[in-house]
């Protein structure tokens, strides 16, 4: 079970709280892009073992969304941060680094 | 001008703590930005209460001003007070970019009373709340499930707590914390 901090309102709870939303930091393709972009944003999706980056709502609580980064395989939780950004903060992957050395996702490693 | 009703009547359980439907009372939410001291201060002087910090609910009397999220407020006064209040806090929001809205009949309130460990125990049964006195006590409320439907609580003193759901799902509610109260304790 994870148990998740939302940064929103600094709730620490477990899983059932909230609600996850997929993939992290997509890039929206729309009108005018090209077909493999368009269908690499509707359908194409990280499935990793190891390091991922989630949104997540606080469903019951706040109702926000935020973000957290994962280890999909031990469910240790590197840390949550407010979705209002394009990247994981610096210091999160950093943290990551240390924790998982050599881990990649997408562009980020 | 109809009268008010609540949605189970009053109904209650006495067990190993009680719990009761509360009358009808007033419920006005505040969307806004908290941070914004234009909005607090609008806030704090209709209500006449200080406005409390992340997830905290300042209690007085039957007035209750509660941080649900950081865009939102909750203020809990007598029915009465509702029309006069929502009519204030619009005209002491004009220009602020605020919504107050009167949600007094959209939802159901239980009051739970007994024993502090007791009323702890039936909460969290309920909720994946860490219920411990060192965690979660009164000046603090807190937004999450009852099971499988959403609901918030505070306790306005030791030995009591006030929850609140939506009206449509009181009769859950109300089923949910009385087999709670009657079941027997775990911890001693």
């Amino acid at each position: 079970m994870l148990i998740l901090t939302c940064p929103c309102c600094g709730v620490t709870a477990e899983e059932t709280e909230f609600h996850g939303g997929g993939e992290a930091h997509l890039k929206r393709e729309g009108p005018g892009s090209d077909d493999a972009a368009f269908e690499g944003y509707l359908f194409h999706r990280e499935n990793p073992r190891g390091v991922h980056f989630e949104r997540w709502r606080h469903v019951y609580g706040c109702g926000k969304w935020f973000h957290a980064a994962r280890d999909t395989g031990t469910l240790e939780v590197f840390g949550t941060y407010s979705a209002q950004t394009t990247e994981p903060p610096a210091d999160l992957l950093e943290k990551i680094r240390e924790r998982r050395p050599g881990w990649s996702w997408r562009e980020f490693s | 001008m109809s009268e008010p009703v609540s949605a189970l009547g009053g109904a209650k359980t006495e067990a190993l703590v009680t719990v009761e439907e509360m009358a009808p009372r007033g419920m006005i939410v505040l969307r806004g930005k908290l941070d914004d001291t234009a909005i607090t201060g609008a806030l704090e002087k209709v209500s006449g209460l200080a406005m409390p910090g992340q997830r905290g609910i300042t209690v007085d009397g039957a007035r209750r001003l509660a941080w649900m999220s950081p865009d939102e407020a909750m203020l809990i006064l007598p029915r009465g007070d509702v029309s006069g209040a929502q009519a204030d806090l619009t005209a002491a929001l004009a220009g602020a970019h605020a919504l107050v809205a009167d949600l007094s009949d959209a939802r159901a309130s239980f009051r739970l009373s007994g024993e502090d460990a007791a009323l702890r125990e039936v909460l969290a049964r309920l909720s994946p709340v860490d219920m411990h006195q060192t965690a979660f006590g009164p000046g603090m409320v807190r937004r999450t499930r009852l099971a499988q439907v959403a609901g918030a609580f505070w306790m306005p003193e030791v030995g009591v707590a006030e929850l609140v759901t939506f009206r449509s799902v009181a009769q859950y509610a109300f089923d949910l914390l009385s087999v709670a109260a009657r079941s027997p304790r775990v911890f001693a």
